[in-house]
């Protein structure tokens, strides 16, 4: 198959089904425009939004904290992620701890985050933060200790030991299964960041969230904002994570789920 | 010609008079926990020593104890008792002075072929402008040259077993410890590999103290200036036979086959044995 055919092979479904939603929502919202405006009006919204600057600030503002708890939560559960697959004893232990962690959804720590750290910006990013560092923490736990123990073996008797075996062997050899972990680790982070964003809001705070709260009985605004997260979450896990994914696949020859 | 087959291995069988083997085993016993909490022995009371420059196969059933053999002399497992020796001296951890060609090629995914063996290179201390060069030396060696950009997995078995073999040449071992390398290989692709192990190892200045592992009669006399001939688990040397067949050696050579021959009946009786003990007949 040529490269055009195979991505119009890819792109005939979901196009398929985005023409599908559109034409549902055309229809519904004709016939009762003041629950559901239509999408016309829901992109002049955005239009607006993103001319006068709204949009794309609290995008930025609302970024900004992602990326605050996203690379805390990658350093912290990296960290007690390698820890936890180099002890056996602290794997069966804190291992579960972890997993019994990372089943609390993520609002639920809104209180105790308001009650530590007030309604403030710090609470919102604590939120994603334990949102999604349990995640990162069992995938980096799971991705090391599936590291072939051959390979291993092989990298000791050329002569790899202590963190040299770890940089040059064991991390190259778990980072597909860490990458994936990371991609799941991102949606659990965005979604705690929009909760976080939903419930706790600072007097004048900005975000996508708080967008969200304030755009109140305005629903064109509402559906557009709504909009943006979704697509911004599409095009991290995609492109994002996706590519990154593809590619070390590729190289190694693994299967392309 | 020495080496009648029924002769048990004595423990010492020195080549010169006080000339110090490469590789010494004295007394090894490897024993296990099974998961029901048994103790299983892997090797009993295993002595043997390996000359400097010899190719020595060991020959036996599979779970005789060869690959833990194998694995001890590398250093990634240790005796439950005995003696390991190298030059002498107590083997330590594993390193790169005993190269393992493992059964299957363990080449790194992430790494392309010349990549594989330019990570040989940097961990044995070779400047980094140097290694492109000197791992294309390695791989022209094996006839993988053309490959070099390739990633592993898109390689043949044989040709990833090529890259894995330029791989444990090019960190200049004293030893080369292989682990039945060729069994998953095509019979077509097996004996081109093993001509040109042989080529390579006899090629060398100074050629390299070889221990391979197979279960292959053919193969270990093919390869083998001596074979030791291992019985079911547990894991004893039963048999020692010279091969004094000149090479480079022809596999349809009218010695190797009554050799191989014999060996094999050999083989064949231990196996009877084993089976009239397991089912008591």
């Amino acid at each position: 198959m040529s490269r055009a055919r195979r991505a119009l092979d890819e792109a005939g479904p979901v196009l398929t089904a985005i023409g599908t939603a559109l034409l549902l929502w055309i229809v519904v919202a004709a016939i009762w425009p003041s629950i559901l405006p239509s999408p016309l009006s829901a992109w002049r919204a955005l239009r607006d939004k993103i001319a006068d600057g709204t949009i794309p600030e609290a995008t930025l503002k609302t970024l900004i904290r992602l990326v605050f708890s996203f690379v805390a939560a990658i350093l912290v559960g990296t960290l007690i992620g390698m820890g936890l697959a180099a002890s056996d004893f602290a794997r069966r232990g804190f291992g579960k701890l972890i997993v019994a962690l990372q089943v609390i959804p993520s609002p639920a720590w809104i209180p105790l985050a308001i009650v530590w750290f007030g309604a403030t910006e710090r609470a919102v990013v604590f939120v994603a933060f334990v949102g999604a560092f349990p995640s990162v923490t069992l995938a980096t736990m799971a991705s090391l200790r599936q590291v072939p123990p051959l390979l291993q073996q092989a990298g000791r008797t050329l002569g790899a030991k202590g963190w040299a075996l770890y940089g040059s062997i064991i991390f190259p050899a778990a980072l597909p299964g860490y990458v994936a972990g990371l991609q799941q680790a991102w949606g659990f982070a965005w979604r705690a960041l929009m909760a976080g964003e939903l419930v706790v809001s600072a007097a004048n705070a900005v975000g996508l969230g708080h967008l969200l709260v304030r755009s109140g009985s305005d629903l064109a605004l509402l559906l557009a904002v709504l909009a943006v997260i979704m697509l911004i979450g599409v095009a991290v896990d995609l492109f994002v994570f996706g590519v990154i994914d593809r590619r070390i696949r590729r190289r190694r020859g693994l299967v392309i789920a | 010609m020495s080496g009648g087959l029924r002769r048990p291995v004595e423990p010492t069988p020195l080549r010169a008079q006080g000339e110090q083997p490469k590789l010494a085993l004295r007394q090894v016993v490897k024993a296990y926990r099974s998961a029901a909490g048994e103790r299983m022995v892997a090797l009993d009371d295993v002595s043997f020593d390996v000359h400097s420059g010899e190719f020595l196969c060991l020959l036996g059933p599979t779970g005789c104890g060869k690959t833990t053999i194998l694995n001890i002399l590398a250093g990634l497992e240790r005796p439950t008792s005995g003696e390991v020796l190298l030059d002498g001296a107590p083997i330590p951890g594993p390193g790169p002075d005993r190269a393992v060609l493992f059964q299957e090629p363990a080449l790194f995914p992430w790494l392309s072929v010349v990549g594989n063996v330019e990570f040989a290179l940097r961990l044995i201390g070779v400047p980094h402008g140097e290694r492109t060069e000197r791992a294309m030396d390695w791989l022209e060696k094996v006839n993988m040259g053309r490959f070099a950009n390739a990633q592993p997995h898109e390689l043949s078995a044989g040709m990833r077993q090529r890259a894995a073999l330029a791989r444990a040449l090019a960190c200049d071992p004293d030893v080369l410890l292989a682990d039945e390398p060729f069994g998953a290989l095509d019979a077509q692709a097996r004996e081109v590999l093993q001509r040109e192990l042989e080529r390579v190892w006899s090629e060398g200045e100074t050629r390299k103290t070889f221990v391979f592992v197979t279960h292959n009669v053919r193969e270990a006399t093919f390869l083998a200036d001596r074979v030791l001939v291992m019985s079911a688990p547990p894991g004893r040397l039963l048999e020692e036979q010279r091969i004094y067949a000149s090479r480079p050696r022809r596999l349809d050579d009218v010695l190797l086959t009554k050799v191989a021959s014999d060996i094999h009946e050999y083989l064949v009786r231990e196996v009877d044995k084993v089976v009239a003990r397991e089912t008591g007949t």
